[in-house]
């Protein structure tokens, strides 16, 4: 697989735009889960995955074909985010708020539509929950929970997708894990 | 164990895959015997099984389709400047061509004023070159902005830049003899340039003469 993206890139900086279209297909489910669990919003986080693919196009050659495509990819995906965050941060919890109903009004859709067995309505409300407490978290502790967790990469691949020292992403799951900890303590 | 600082550090050392065979053994020591730790690391490692099993997302339907719609046109001429970016022989070539050509340009539009490459015997009448009966010139000849006229003979290549080949005797009385190709008043090739490509064509051409002639005597 990486050697295809690796053919793709090279494809694409060579000017064929066509090329870029696979890249896309092959990685837009993760970018967007990334930028999904760390805005919290479906609306925005689409915005955001579509335009950090749109970046990644426009600067494709300062890419080095070296290195990982995801990690570069991820590493627009998750600045582009966090530039977001603190730029809304004043209605932050606002918005939290609104990703709540969304997903109740979701949920009785749906179960207007087909009745849902208990358990999966609960399992629903419980990611719902979970996703919820994520959100809550400062954006500095969200960002590596949401790559260490969501998209299981490890410290070290964290550390070059935010460019900080692995110690600093160590520091940062622990204390994410501990506010996770207190937080799901009663679920 | 100091459950609060020692215990809680090993407690993420080993959820970070890092815990060492002797750590891990006093940890897991000290989770026997201290049931606040027990619980501190049982919280842990079930909020982050809680976090790692929520149900993957996918993006929206036409993402992708989306995305290659808003791509940017590739631009001309930044697609250029790649191009060239990456071929530097290519710039070279390039620019060296431009040098030349320019050179050339400047040339042709220099003067206007009639030059034959040999003046002996010549006669020079209104921007005519002629070449008088009787006179035979050995060697090649060029004549620049002006026509030629051959009464005499030239025993060699002619080249006439900006101009026309005159024929010498009134064209009704020879044509019949003149027809024949071996009785023209030149021995060797004939070359006319009038216009500017032509002329850019022709230097072109001696130039790459020249450059294998120098090859070729080496």
């Amino acid at each position: 697989m990486e050697s295809m993206i690796k053919q793709k890139i090279k494809e694409v900086k060579k000017g064929d735009q066509s090329a870029f279209e696979d890249i896309v297909t092959f990685y837009q489910n993760k970018v967007y889960h990334i930028c999904l669990r760390m805005i919290g919003n479906a609306y925005e986080a689409e915005d955001l995955a579509q335009e950090a693919f749109i970046r990644a196009y426009t600067n494709i050659h300062t890419f080095d074909e070296r290195r990982k495509f995801s990690t570069w990819l991820y590493r627009i995906a998750t600045n582009l985010t966090i530039d977001r965050i603190r730029k809304k941060k004043p209605d932050y919890h606002l918005d939290a708020e609104v990703k709540g109903t969304d997903g109740l009004d979701m949920y009785s859709q749906m179960a207007a539509d087909q009745a849902l067995p208990e358990e999966e309505v609960e399992s629903l409300e419980l990611q719902t929950y979970i996703h919820k407490e994520i959100l809550a978290l400062p954006p500095k502790y969200r960002s590596v929970i949401v790559l260490r967790y969501l998209d299981e990469l490890s410290l070290q691949e964290i550390a070059e997708v935010l460019e900080i020292p692995v110690g600093t992403v160590k520091t940062r799951v622990h204390r994410g894990r501990e506010a996770l900890r207190k937080r799901l303590r009663h679920v | 164990m100091n459950c609060k600082k020692e215990a809680v550090v090993l407690m993420h050392k080993y959820m970070d895959g890092e815990l060492h065979k002797e750590e891990e053994r006093r940890l897991r020591d000290h989770l026997n015997t201290c049931q606040s730790c027990q619980n501190h690391f049982h919280e842990l490692k079930r909020a982050t099984t809680l976090v790692k099993n929520t149900s993957p997302v996918s993006a929206p339907k036409n993402f992708t389709a989306n995305v290659m719609n808003n791509l940017p046109k590739e631009k001309k001429r930044k697609s250029y400047v790649r191009y060239l970016q990456r071929h530097p022989l290519i710039t070279a070539a390039a620019v060296f061509f431009i040098l030349m050509f320019s050179g050339i340009f400047s040339a042709w539009n220099q003067d206007q004023q009639v030059t034959v490459s040999k003046q002996e015997n010549l006669e020079i009448r209104e921007n005519v070159v002629i070449v008088p009966e009787g006179v035979t010139v050995s060697g090649d000849l060029t004549v620049r902005n002006g026509d030629l006229r051959i009464d005499g003979k030239i025993d060699g290549d002619v080249t006439i830049i900006n101009g026309d080949i005159i024929d010498g005797e009134p064209q009704g009385e020879i044509s019949d003899e003149f027809d024949n190709s071996t009785l023209r008043a030149y021995s060797g090739e004939l070359t006319e340039v009038n216009q500017i490509y032509e002329w850019v064509w022709y230097h072109t051409k001696q130039f790459f003469t020249e450059l294998f002639a120098f090859g070729s005597d080496e």
